[in-house]
């Protein structure tokens, strides 16, 4: 589904602020794979999404989604086949546009509807509701209100079923809980986990918390100066348990996981 | 009394579409478009040209679209070339002046006389009676209000709000600001010039320093019809444009006859409220911190 093939990025070449983030990396995801990706910070997670995402465009290699090559392609039009999901829940919703027209939004930009002057019908709108209502979060009897009126959880969820709503050939999410309290971010993780199975969403995922990185999807990957150190999958990533993980990661990145928020 | 609430209703709802462009570049866009008085009397400046020269219905098409060609510069400037939106608006506006004088045959004003207008071709359906002028100056106000509703709901109309409310969102979703900005843009000042072009032919006459504060106007009838019916759905928006002219037309039409204050002074005082009015948001935090402050220092 997605071939990332030797890509690098340097930032600010020829500077004193010139900075390698991601140097020669590769990855395969087959479809309906959810990958999480950790490591510290630094590591050259977010520029890897960036990198696919479109923010930039890469110094070299090439980005392949669903055999269609996307390494030139601009942000906006791969935004077509991508969900995106950011770690601030102000990112990826209109505060006053309504929980209804924000759907409307990402329905229409994703979904067949191909001409510009295309309108929600009453059908749709129902089917909104519905999805509303499989959040579980009493969003479907809001429908006409302003977004800026939801709690950053409630926005986060909001955000993770625009992604989703037309099912994208992948989902990223860049630590999409972390801004959230622990309970409301157990609640966006479960509906992360229940979304993606329902409907085979191929996914990457950055996190900070190595539990969920273990127990969500079927691989892990850890990231370190620009590349990926270690892939476990399968009986190895089953049987991983934190101290390990940490273990392993000081031996394979010469240096040890840095950031205090992931022993959470 | 009658012939002055029937002047206020005809220009109220002419003007109204100078507010409900600024409804769409300032409320939804978040873009402060300068290029609104040039662009109305580019709208005005076409208009009567084509009137004169025995096209009053062209006239109208004809000018949105010039209209809507200077609003493409303006996009241009600042999506493509960088140059800050305020000063992009500003230096479209400057040019206008020369083309505006160009589309009147390098002459500062020019007049229709004896020839067919809009208004004339409206009295002769008898479509409206008495009051035909009004009639078609409403007409075409919902019209177009009706028209930027329904577009606000589309697709491409989402996106354009979008990229005003939340322009990091719209990079991430399939939406090309640069585009939506520059339709945006384009609607607009097309809305401008359609005000130019029924003002032109209302008045018969064009000159070339009638646009000189209509954006300011315009931004007034926006604040006044919002701060009537409130700001929080397009609905209300655009009916708030219509609302906020007519009520303007009539302050207009009240000083003008009763002479509270000179009718030249107009300006100074639509300046003056709009100013109020867009730094109120910050007048009312100062003024509540210093409540505060002072409410702490009796208390210690």
């Amino acid at each position: 589904m997605l071939d990332v093939n030797h890509i690098s990025k340097t930032f600010n070449p020829g500077t004193v602020n010139e900075k390698t983030a991601i140097r020669d990396l590769s990855l395969h995801l087959e479809t309906g794979d959810f990958v999480t990706v950790i490591g510290s910070n630094g590591a050259g997670k977010s520029t890897l999404f960036n990198a696919i995402g479109g923010s930039f465009t890469v110094d070299r290699g090439s980005i392949v989604l669903d055999g269609m090559d996307i390494t030139y392609v601009p942000e906006h039009r791969r935004s077509k086949y991508l969900g995106r999901m950011f770690q601030d829940p102000l990112r990826g919703t209109a505060p006053s546009m309504t929980i209804e027209e924000n759907l409307a939004l990402a329905y229409l930009r994703a979904s067949s509807h191909t001409s510009p002057f295309s309108r929600i019908t009453r059908a749709e709108r129902a089917e909104f509701r519905e999805r509303l209502a499989q959040l579980g979060l009493g969003l479907e009897d809001r429908m006409k209100h302003p977004v800026g009126l939801l709690s950053g959880g409630q926005r986060q969820a909001l955000t993770l079923l625009m992604a989703t709503l037309v099912t994208p050939k992948l989902l990223m999410l860049d630590e999409h809980t972390a801004a959230l309290d622990p309970a409301t971010a157990e609640k966006v993780l479960e509906l992360t986990r229940r979304i993606t199975e329902e409907n085979r969403i191929t996914c990457l995922m950055v996190t900070h918390n190595i539990q969920s990185a273990l127990s969500l999807g079927n691989r892990t990957i850890m990231m370190s100066g620009g590349g990926i150190v270690l892939e476990l999958r399968g009986a190895e990533r089953a049987d991983m348990t934190l101290e390990r993980l940490m273990a392993l990661f000081r031996e394979k990145a010469g240096k040890t996981l840095d950031n205090d928020r992931m022993l959470l | 009394m009658l012939l002055i609430t029937q002047t206020a209703l005809e220009l109220g709802f002419m003007y109204a579409l100078v507010a409900m462009a600024l409804f769409l570049s300032y409320r939804i866009l978040d873009i402060a478009d300068l290029t609104t008085d040039g662009c109305f009397v580019l709208g005005a400046a076409v208009s009567v040209t084509l009137a004169a020269a025995g096209h009053p219905l062209l006239a109208i098409p004809g000018a949105m679209a010039a209209g809507a060609g200077a609003g493409f510069v303006t996009a241009f400037l600042q999506t493509r070339l960088g140059v800050p939106s305020i000063l992009a608006g500003i230096i479209t506006n400057t040019g206008l002046y020369t083309v505006n004088l160009m589309a009147m045959g390098w002459r500062a004003n020019k007049s229709l006389l004896g020839v067919p207008t809009v208004f004339t071709l409206m009295r002769d359906t008898g479509l409206g009676g008495a009051w035909y002028e009004l009639a078609l100056a409403a007409a075409v106000t919902l019209a177009a209000a009706v028209l930027l509703y329904l577009f606000l709901g589309t697709r491409l109309g989402l996106s354009i709000r979008a990229t005003g409310d939340n322009r990091d969102m719209v990079r991430a979703s399939s939406v090309n600001p640069t585009f939506t900005i520059t339709v945006g843009l384009c609607i607009a000042n097309a809305l401008t010039a359609l005000s130019g072009a029924i003002v032109g032919q209302y008045q018969k006459t064009v000159d070339i320093n009638s646009g000189t504060g209509i954006v300011v106007i315009g931004l007034a009838c926006l604040i006044i019809g919002e701060t009537v019916l409130g700001r929080r759905t397009v609905l209300k928006g655009v009916i708030a444009v219509i609302v906020g002219s007519v009520i303007y037309r009539f302050i207009y039409a009240i000083v003008f006859y009763t002479k509270v204050v000179p009718v030249d002074c107009l300006k100074l005082l639509t300046a003056v409220i709009v100013a109020l009015a867009i730094a109120a948001p910050s007048i009312r935090s100062w003024a509540a911190f210093q409540q505060r402050r002072m409410s702490a220092g009796r208390r210690e």
